[in-house]
């Protein structure tokens, strides 16, 4: 148990020092950083308890707005993929109930894991740059922000997730 | 329910966030962040010192040039250098950058201690940056002209038409010129300059020239202006103090109110 809290807090001060200090840097092709400490959400362990995730998410998120001087952006759209983490999942995997202690991201089949991390990695850059934009009429530079950033996101962390976790 | 509470104060920063001068909590000018900021510019300055040396040589070389006449004759001397100084200048390091944001947000090694306060412009040798916006005790963050919120006031070298800077937040070289009269002529490459009416920077700093511009319905609509900065690489700045601020807004604020 206590190497369960030891490897996420290493990995919630890993991915925040990498993604402030060299992903916001990164400006991929002029303007795309990656938001890959999103990868902490999906590696979590899966409870039926939501206290311990949202309280951490909204923290990590914090962290993040408070290097990026973005108000509560990264916060909100962090702890809110944090709340429909379950759901989507479900839903991905088409069970209604599993057994959450033994359950590993890498355990699932390739395809539908990428399918639930992407899609919580879309609806969290799309909020991300609606709060960031705050106006209706940029909706195009929000879709084409959100499109591009997220394919950026989804391949590093797919590729981070390989390399560094195994399964058990 | 633990959601909605978190969801809520999340909200909340966003919002306090998009009002002007109001995010006091969420910023990177505390210590915590500006520390390992600073820390990491250290290393990051020593690749740029090349670039930096320069732009100072060539500051040099304009600023002998401008004291020039001067330079053979015995001027007589005046006892007024202190007492008609309006502007005092102190310099700092950009220690963190954005462009590539809709709301970008600088952060220098200069706070509250070194006599930093909100309000006061930042510039460099080729124009300017933005306006300071939080400060602590030693450092402070900075409003670029690269962000939604950001209006300077501005106005054409030539003819002394006023105008005002914004940015649509797509490319960082290029911002947008607004409020010109339909009178004004204007042409491809014209300098825009900073105009004296905003009591923060100082009449004619350079911003940039005219890129291209509309002219439909008897106005100007779109004029696309191409800063002199590069806006992806700042080192070195200077913090312009208007001393005579305070004077100026009570009297502005004393003639609205009749």
């Amino acid at each position: 148990m206590n190497n369960v809290y030891f490897l996420n807090s290493i990995r919630f001060i890993g991915l925040l020092l990498l993604q402030v200090l060299v992903l916001n840097k990164l400006n991929l092709f002029g303007t795309i950083n990656p938001m890959v400490y999103i990868v902490w959400v999906f590696l979590f362990p899966y409870k039926k308890n939501l206290n311990s995730i949202l309280l951490l998410s909204f923290l990590l998120g914090l962290a993040v707005d408070f290097f990026s001087d973005s108000g509560g952006i990264n916060a909100s759209a962090t702890l809110f993929i944090a709340f429909i983490r379950l759901p989507i999942l479900k839903l991905v995997l088409g069970k209604s109930d599993f057994d959450y202690p033994l359950f590993n991201l890498r355990n699932i089949s390739f395809g539908k894991s990428l399918l639930f991390l992407s899609t919580l990695t879309i609806i969290h850059h799309f909020i991300v740059f609606m709060l960031a934009y705050f106006s209706f009429s940029a909706i195009y530079l929000i879709i084409t922000s959100t499109i591009f950033t997220s394919i950026a996101t989804i391949i590093l962390s797919v590729l981070g997730i390989i390399i560094f976790t195994n399964k058990k | 329910m633990l959601f909605f509470v978190l969801q809520i104060i999340a909200l909340g920063f966003t919002i306090q966030h998009h009002s002007y001068h109001k995010s006091k909590f969420v910023n990177s000018s505390n210590a915590f962040t500006g520390g390992i900021y600073n820390r990491l510019n250290s290393i990051s300055e020593f690749v740029n010192l090349k670039e930096e040396n320069l732009r100072l040589i060539e500051e040099n070389v304009f600023l002998k040039n401008s004291i020039q006449p001067n330079n053979n004759k015995i001027t007589p001397l005046n006892d007024t250098t202190f007492s008609n100084k309006k502007y005092q200048y102190t310099f700092a390091k950009i220690i963190n950058n954005n462009y590539t944001k809709p709301n970008n947000f600088l952060t220098i090694n200069k706070g509250k201690n070194q006599g930093i306060q909100q309000d006061l412009g930042v510039i460099n040798s080729k124009g300017i940056i933005g306006v300071i916006k939080n400060t602590s005790n030693k450092y402070a963050s900075v409003l670029s002209i690269l962000n939604r919120s950001s209006k300077i006031n501005v106005k054409l070298k030539h003819d002394n038409h006023i105008g005002t800077i914004t940015w649509n937040s797509k490319n960082p070289n290029i911002v947008q010129l607004s409020d010109i009269p339909r009178q004004a002529v204007l042409k491809k490459g014209d300098t825009i300059i900073t105009g004296g009416k905003s009591a923060i920077f100082p009449e004619g700093i350079l911003v940039g020239t005219i890129n291209n511009f509309a002219f439909e319905n008897n106005q100007y609509t779109e004029i696309n202006v191409s800063l002199f900065n590069d806006m992806t690489s700042l080192g070195y700045v200077q913090i312009i103090k208007n001393l005579e601020r305070e004077e100026q807004l009570n009297l502005e604020q004393q003639t609205e109110n009749e």
